[in-house]
């Protein structure tokens, strides 16, 4: 372990006259600079949108196991009838935390967006909703809808998942399909610091020959080129998610209600997640360009 | 040292050299002459293990190359100092950098930093040290890649026509270092096709001749 920290901190510490074998500037230094900058920049969006569609699963998820509605279509003399016998059903059904009749006033808030703030409800043919909470075993949706039918036939059970379970899939795709951005914009990171150290190592075709005539180690030769594609892939990626991060905390925010569009960014210690990129970036750069020269190196004697 | 045993050396159907052998004694000092296009690059080549023979064994300090690692072959030419035609330098590297970069690669120094400004005043080099590669004359590089051939202090010393692109009082003075390295011990072997060169050598040291022609190594000599 100690070894591999002291490999570890005498790679990040370099050997300056080591760096300066190999010459300092090029397209292709520009090239992996921009390339991992990018990347990162990318890589924050798509780490903000895997994010943000997490978190609207679990709300939507969360929405889903515990809340249903019960929908009571009776005429006017006998909806407290119906009423009353749906909370003696839902109070001897299993699963059920807690059931309770929306108030006027409530009914009134969730119709207002469409109808104004002055809605006659006790003149307005209005179905009557119970809110129903189930506990955490949950309770038998079919076996209450039967009951229903057979003790309060205007009694719906809309238990959500009709519009709710399909929303929760789609998030969870889109969350996966986030991580698999970042898996592929990972690759594509690679391939092009990858690109970029090949042609770096054909274009110092001379100053591998020079090196490996006044006896140096393919190690040696190796650690050159990897260090600089490393830190540049660091310094590049580190660049790339500060202005990812800017450009997240720049977008329009609707709270924690807004859909994930406008919610797509982070919240609190998710913060943390974009940090790792640059390292990440590095460690990708690091591989890629390892396995570049050791393949370049093997070809020349 | 180096040794080569019934050596051949060729790519697809041409061969270059054909049963070559050859020893290069601790503290011998050998001439490689031919005309242009005869193999005595590529034997110098094989002699650190730049090529790897087609058949024939060629050891350096008793290895064989063919079955010598990577690190192994970068180990020899640490003992192994070689002057080309081109020198080879690192051109955004000064003078001094070049010099000392068999050093910085096998991870060494110099005892005394002062020791690099004698090895440049050894070669006629002061006051050039932050010079870049370029910015020399074609002497003054030879001398330059004949400093770094030397500052790890090697066995031997392999130069490949070093004279080939300087003058003839340059030529001497490159000789004149040449000489004065073997008779501290150091084992030199010089591929030119310049005689003048080499006859001159022979009036200051005990030195073989040895001709390529026709694929074959000759011992020469006599008609020098």
């Amino acid at each position: 372990m100690n070894v591999r920290l002291n490999t570890l901190m005498h790679f990040i510490a370099g050997d300056a006259q080591a760096d300066r074998v190999v010459p300092p500037t090029g397209y292709t230094a520009r090239l992996t600079v921009f390339a991992a900058a990018s990347m990162a920049f990318l890589a924050v969006f798509a780490l903000a949108l895997s994010l943000a569609t997490g978190r609207v699963a679990d709300r939507w998820g969360e929405a889903l196991a515990k809340s249903s509605t019960i929908r009571i279509n009776a005429p006017v003399d006998q909806m407290d009838a119906q009423v009353l016998a749906v909370m003696e059903i839902l109070a001897t059904t299993p699963g059920i935390k807690d059931a309770r009749p929306l108030g006027d006033d409530e009914q009134r808030a969730l119709l207002e967006p469409w109808f104004g703030p002055d809605l006659p409800l006790d003149q307005l043919p209005i179905p009557k909703l119970i809110e129903v909470v189930e506990d955490s075993d949950g309770f038998d949706a079919d076996g209450l809808r039967a009951r229903l039918a057979g003790e309060a036939p205007g009694a719906i059970l809309d238990d959500h998942t009709r519009w709710r379970e399909p929303l929760v899939r789609a998030a969870k795709r889109l969350r996966a399909l986030g991580f698999v951005a970042i898996v592929l914009i990972a690759a594509l990171s690679g391939v092009v610091i990858t690109l970029a150290a090949s042609a770096a190592l054909a274009a110092n075709e001379q100053v591998i020959r020079v090196l490996r005539l006044v006896g140096a180690r393919d190690k040696y030769i190796a650690h050159a080129f990897v260090r600089r594609y490393t830190l540049r892939a660091l310094g590049g990626a580190s660049v790339g998610t500060v202005l990812g991060g800017l450009a997240i905390l720049l977008m329009p925010s609707a709270g924690d209600q807004g859909n994930f569009l406008t919610g797509l960014g982070f919240e609190g210690w998710q913060w943390l997640w974009p940090l790792l990129i640059p390292p990440l970036a590095a460690l990708v750069a690091f591989v890629a360009t390892r396995q570049t020269a050791q393949t370049v190196l093997q070809e020349k004697r | 040292m180096i040794e080569l045993e019934q050596v051949s050396y060729g790519y697809g159907d041409r061969t270059l050299l054909s049963d070559i052998s050859m020893k290069l004694a601790p503290g011998s000092f050998h001439f490689l002459t031919g005309p242009s296009g005869a193999g005595k690059t590529t034997l110098i080549k094989l002699c650190y293990a730049e090529l790897i023979a087609s058949q024939g064994r060629v050891s350096l300090f008793d290895q064989d190359a063919q079955r010598m690692t990577r690190d192994d072959v970068a180990k020899a030419r640490r003992r192994i100092g070689v002057v080309h035609q081109d020198c080879q330098f690192l051109d955004h590297l000064s003078v001094a950098e070049n010099v000392s970069l068999p050093l910085t690669v096998s991870g060494r120094s110099l005892e005394n930093p002062s020791e690099l400004d004698d090895l440049l005043a050894w070669v006629g080099l002061t006051g050039q040290s932050d010079a870049k590669p370029p910015e020399l004359s074609g002497g003054e590089r030879q001398r330059a890649a004949l400093a770094r051939a030397v500052v790890m202090s090697p066995d031997v010393i392999l130069a490949d026509e070093p004279t080939g692109n300087i003058d003839w009082d340059m030529s001497l003075r490159l000789l004149k270092l040449l000489v004065e390295l073997n008779k501290m011990g150091k084992t030199v072997l010089i591929a030119t096709h310049d005689m003048n060169l080499i006859r001159s050598a022979k009036a200051q040291i005990q030195a073989r001749v040895l001709r390529i022609s026709n694929r074959q190594l000759q011992l020469a000599g006599a008609d020098l």
